[in-house]
C-alpha cells in the first residue's frame, strides 16, 4: 500500500532501500550519512531487511566489499560522504570498468581540509571521472525515488554500471518532508531481481581484473565510456517506466520558468528549491529570469541542456565547489564547454558559494542574478566570482 | 579464426574485460624462457611423482611407460626437479639452439 | 610392483587450477606454493587475488591461467573483496539462488599485500568472523616491482628501498610477525608452511579452508630471483629456513599452539644466510645478531607450543 508520511529523509532513503531488497550492504559510518546506515542495520536486526550489513573498517574496505558482492551477483549498496568518498576513491574507479552494478548514496559533504560536516558537492566533484552514473537529488522524494530508479538503472543488462545517487548533506539528510513510499509489492515488480550475466560462480569460472598492457588498454576504456554513454537511454526509460507507474516524473534537466527566459539560473542540489522562490519573487516584479535545475550529473545530458538553455542570453551558474586554481566552479566549466560550439553563446557566468554549509538565502540568489546579470553585461577580470565571502 | 592481440577492438571484449576462458593462458610457450633442459635416465625412474610435485610450472606429467617427464612446451629449465628427483633420474642440460 | 605403484604424490589431484605456460620467474617459489596450495583447495573456491606476482604472472588480457572463478582488483582490498563475496554469497543463498554447496573463498596475496598496505582489510575480515581463508604467500619483500622492502624482509635483507652501504646494512628492521597478528584476532585456525614440505603445506591449506570463520596461512615462498640464490634451490633454502629456527612451521588451533616439527636442535642461521646473494654482505656481527633473536623467537614460539596456548605461565 502506498504510504505518505512525514520523515527525515536519510530514514526515508533507508526504508527505500529496504523496498529494493538489497542482499548486501556494507558501510562505515560518517556525517552526514550516518542515520541511512544506523536505520538500515535496524531493519536488518530487525528482520524487516534480509541481507548481510557488513560492517567494514573504513570505506575503502566497504567499495571494495561491495565490487566483491556485486561481482558474485548480489544486489549491493552503500553509502558515504566527503572523507569517505575520497578515502574509497581508487575503488570508485574500478567498479564501472569492471561494470559491477552497485548502488551508493552520498550524502554531499565538503572535503577537508578544514574539517567541515556541513554541505557542499566538493565530494561529489572528486569523482566526476571515475565513471559512474550520477543522479543529484534536490529533495527528500526524489532522494527515495533516485534510490529505487538506481538499482534498476545499474542492474540493466544494458548498463551494467554502478549508479551514484546524490543527495546534500544536513539539508537534505537530516530534514523532515513529506515523501510517498510505494507499495512493496509495486517495487518488487519495478526491481525485478538481479541478473548479473557473468558472475563469480566455481560452475563457470571466469577471471574478473585482468591487467592490461598498453596493446589494449584504450579498448579497455572506450568500452566503458561507450557503456555509459548508452546508459543515458536506460536512464530516460527507467524514469519514463517510473513516472507511469509512480506517478512521479523526473528529467535530466528541469525547466523552471527557463522557457523564453533570458536569464536563467543554473543549480544542482537542494538549493535549487531556494532559488526557485528568488526567481518566482523576480518574476513577480516583472524580471525575465527562469531557472533550470540539473537533474542527471553523468552522463552529461548535452542534448536536454542546449535545448533547455537555447535562446537564454545569461546564464548564471551557481557551483558549490571550487576547481582552486583553475576555471573555479566544475558545473559552470561543464556548462561552458557544452555551449561553446552552440551558434548563439550565451554570457555565463560562474558563481562559487554555499561551500562548507554556508546557506544562500533567497534574498541571496537575487544578489546573485542580478551581479550576474551585470556582469555579464560588463564583463570582468576574474574567472569567476565567489558568493558570500567576507575579504 | 581467433584475432591476434593487435586485432581486438573495443567489442571484442567482454564487459569489464572479463575473461571467460579458464585457463587461456596455457597457449603461452613458456618453454622458450630456458636456458637448460631436463634429460632423463628412465631406469633409475621409480614413477614416484615427486618431480611433479615440485615442478613450479605444473608441466611435469607421466608418460606413456608412466615415467614422469616434463612437457617442454612449458618447461622453463629452473632445475628444482633435478634437485628433488632421489633416485638421480635427471639431470640438467644446457640448451643448445 | 604393484605395491610400490602408488606414491603419495600421485594421490594429489591431477587438475592444474593454475594452467603451466604462466609467467612466474624461473624457479618461482610462489608459483610452486601456489600450485600445491591449489591442489589443496579444489574446483569448488572462488579465489580473490591481490595485486602482486601471482595476480601479474597468471593475468594478462585477454587471458589468464586461472581455471577457477577469480577477481582482482586492487592491492590492499582483497579481504575486503572476499568478506562481500562471502556475504553476498550467504544472502543469496538464503533468498533460495540457486548456487553450488560450500564454496570456499579464499583472498591470496603477497607479504606487502598483507603485513602492510593490506593489514587493515585483514585485521576487520577476521575480526568480523567471515568464512574465508586468506593466504599470504610471503616472498619477503615487493618482489614484483623490483624487490622493494616490505615489512615482512628479514633483519639485514638487502633490497632495492633497503641497500647495503656505507651508511646502512641493509632491513633495519625484524620481520612483522603476521601469524601471531592473525592469531590475536582469536580465529578458529592459525598456520604456517613452505612450500618445501609440500604434505604440510596442503594438510594445512585444506583445513585452513574447510575450518568455518576465518582463518590464516602463511607460507614462506622462496623468490631466486629477489633473494639471489640459485633457481634449484629453491626447496632447499625453504627447509633451511624451518630448519634454523627462522621460519617456524605451526599451528594455532583455537589458540593452542602446535609445532609441526620437533627440532631439537636449531641449524645455525649461517647454513640458510650463505646461500642467498641478498645476505652477502652481512657481517659477523649481524649475523651473530640474528643468530640470537631467531633462538629468542623460536624459544618464545615452543613455550607457547609446551603449554599449548600463549598466556604468561604462571610462577610456580
Amino acid at each position: 500500500m502506498t504510504t505518505r508520511v512525514g520523515i527525515e529523509v536519510s530514514i526515508a532513503l533507508a526504508d527505500a532501500v529496504k523496498l529494493a531488497n538489497p542482499d548486501v550492504v556494507a558501510a562505515y559510518p560518517i556525517t552526514p550519512q550516518t542515520h541511512i546506515v544506523e536505520h538500515l542495520a535496524d531493519l536488518v536486526a530487525n528482520g524487516e531487511l534480509d541481507a548481510e550489513y557488513i560492517p567494514v573498517e573504513s570505506e575503502h574496505s566497504a567499495m571494495s566489499a561491495c565490487l566483491g558482492s556485486a561481482a558474485a551477483g548480489a544486489r549491493t549498496f552503500t553509502a558515504t560522504a566527503s572523507q569517505g568518498l575520497a578515502l574509497m576513491n581508487e575503488v570508485v574507479y574500478v567498479a564501472p570498468a569492471m561494470r559491477l552494478p552497485i548502488v551508493m548514496a552520498v550524502a554531499n559533504r565538503a572535503l577537508s581540509s578544514p574539517l567541515s560536516i556541513w554541505c557542499d558537492h566538493s565530494d561529489m566533484m572528486s569523482v566526476r571521472d571515475t565513471g559512474w552514473v550520477q543522479i543529484i537529488s534536490e529533495n527528500g522524494q526524489q532522494a527515495v525515488d533516485n534510490t529505487i530508479c538506481a538499482f534498476r538503472i545499474a542492474e540493466d543488462r544494458r548498463v551494467l554500471l554502478p549508479v551514484m545517487v546524490h543527495l546534500d548533506g544536513f539539508s537534505l539528510t537530516h530534514v523532515i518532508e513529506p515523501i510517498t513510499f510505494p507499495a512493496q509489492e509495486e517495487v518488487d515488480k519495478f526491481l525485478p531481481r538481479n541478473n548479473f550475466p557473468l558472475p563469480l560462480d566455481p560452475d563457470n569460472p571466469v577471471a574478473m581484473g585482468d591487467f592490461a598492457p598498453p596493446f589494449i588498454f584504450t579498448e579497455m576504456k572506450w568500452a566503458q565510456e561507450m557503456a555509459l554513454r548508452d546508459s543515458k537511454k536506460v536512464v530516460l526509460e527507467v524514469w519514463d517506466e517510473f513516472a507511469r507507474t509512480f506517478g512521479r516524473a523526473y528529467h535530466p534537466v528541469e525547466k523552471y520558468h527557463s522557457d523564453g527566459a533570458k536569464v536563467v539560473l543554473m543549480t544542482m542540489g537542494s538549493v535549487g528549491e531556494t532559488a526557485s522562490v528568488a526567481i518566482d519573487e523576480m518574476r513577480a516584479e516583472g524580471q525575465n529570469v527562469g531557472q533550470v535545475r540539473l537533474r542527471l550529473w553523468r552522463p552529461f545530458p548535452f542534448e536536454e541542456l542546449r535545448q533547455a538553455l537555447a535562446g537564454a542570453e545569461v546564464i548564471i551558474v551557481l557551483d558549490r565547489a571550487i576547481s582552486f586554481g583553475g576555471p573555479g566552479g566544475p558545473l559552470a566549466s561543464e556548462v561552458k564547454a557544452a555551449l561553446y560550439d552552440q551558434p548563439d553563446k550565451p554570457k555565463i557566468v560562474s558563481f562559487v558559494g554555499a561551500l562548507g554549509g554556508r546557506d544562500i538565502t533567497v534574498s541571496g540568489f537575487k544578489e546573485i542574478i542580478n551581479q550576474g546579470i551585470e556582469i555579464a553585461r560588463t564583463g570582468s577580470a576574474r574567472e569567476y566570482e565567489i558568493y558570500g565571502v567576507r575579504e | 579464426m581467433a584475432k591476434s592481440d593487435n586485432e581486438l577492438t573495443w567489442k571484442d571484449l567482454e564487459i569489464g574485460g572479463i575473461v571467460v576462458a579458464p585457463g587461456s593462458a596455457s597457449q603461452y610457450e613458456s618453454g622458450t624462457w630456458r636456458s637448460q633442459r631436463p634429460t632423463y635416465d628412465f631406469k633409475k625412474c621409480i614413477k614416484c611423482g615427486i618431480c611433479a610435485l615440485f615442478c613450479p610450472e605444473g608441466c611435469i606429467g607421466p608418460n606413456e611407460e608412466g615415467h614422469f617427464e616434463a612437457n617442454l612446451f612449458y618447461c622453463k629449465g629452473c632445475g628444482i626437479c633435478a634437485r628433488e628427483c632421489w633416485p638421480r633420474v635427471i639431470t640438467m642440460v644446457e640448451e643448445v639452439e | 610392483m604393484e605395491k610400490y605403484a602408488v606414491y603419495v604424490p600421485r594421490l594429489i589431484p591431477k587438475k592444474e587450477n593454475l594452467a603451466p605456460g604462466h609467467r612466474a620467474c624461473i624457479g618461482c617459489g610462489e608459483a610452486l606454493a601456489l600450485r600445491q596450495a591449489f591442489k589443496a583447495i579444489g574446483n569448488n573456491v572462488i579465489v580473490v587475488n591481490a595485486t602482486g606476482c601471482m595476480e601479474i604472472f597468471t593475468s594478462q588480457l585477454p587471458l589468464t591461467s586461472w581455471r577457477l572463478p577469480w577477481i582482482h582488483t586492487l592491492f590492499e582490498n582483497a579481504a575486503a573483496v572476499a568478506s562481500g563475496i562471502e556475504a553476498g554469497y550467504k544472502a543469496m543463498r538464503r533468498k533460495g539462488v540457486p548456487l553450488p554447496e560450500n564454496t570456499k573463498v579464499v583472498a591470496i596475496g603477497g607479504d606487502g599485500a598483507t603485513s602492510d598496505i593490506g593489514l587493515q582489510a585483514i585485521s576487520g575480515a577476521l575480526e568480523r568472523g567471515h568464512d574465508f581463508t586468506y593466504i599470504c604467500f610471503d616472498n619477503e619483500a615487493y618482489m614484483n616491482t623490483g624487490i622493494q622492502r616490505s615489512s615482512a624482509t628479514p633483519f639485514g635483507a638487502v633490497t632495492t628501498t633497503s641497500p647495503a652501504g656505507k651508511k646502512s646494512f641493509g632491513q633495519f628492521s625484524w620481520k612483522k610477525n603476521m601469524p601471531e597478528i592473525a592469531a590475536a584476532h582469536n580465529i578458529p585456525y592459525v598456520a604456517t608452511a613452505t612450500h618445501g614440505y609440500p604434505f604440510d603445506l596442503m594438510a594445512k591449506v585444506k583445513r585452513a579452508v574447510n575450518t568455518p570463520g576465518p582463518t590464516y596461512v602463511h607460507i614462506l615462498a622462496v623468490c631466486p630471483t629477489g633473494w639471489r640464490s640459485a633457481t634449484d634451490t629453491v626447496n632447499r633454502q625453504s627447509r633451511l629456513a624451518v630448519e634454523t629456527g627462522i621460519f617456524p612451521l605451526y599451528e594455532v588451533i583455537d589458540g593452542e599452539y602446535k609445532m609441526s616439527l620437533d627440532l631439537p636442535r636449531l641449524r645455525p642461521v649461517q647454513d640458510y644466510l650463505k646461500g642467498q646473494g641478498r645476505f652477502r654482505h652481512l657481517s659477523d656481527d649481524l649475523i651473530a645478531q640474528i643468530q640470537r633473536r631467531v633462538k629468542l623467537e623460536y624459544k618464545k614460539l615452543t613455550e607457547k607450543a609446551k603449554d599449548g596456548t600463549g598466556r604468561a605461565k604462571s610462577k610456580g
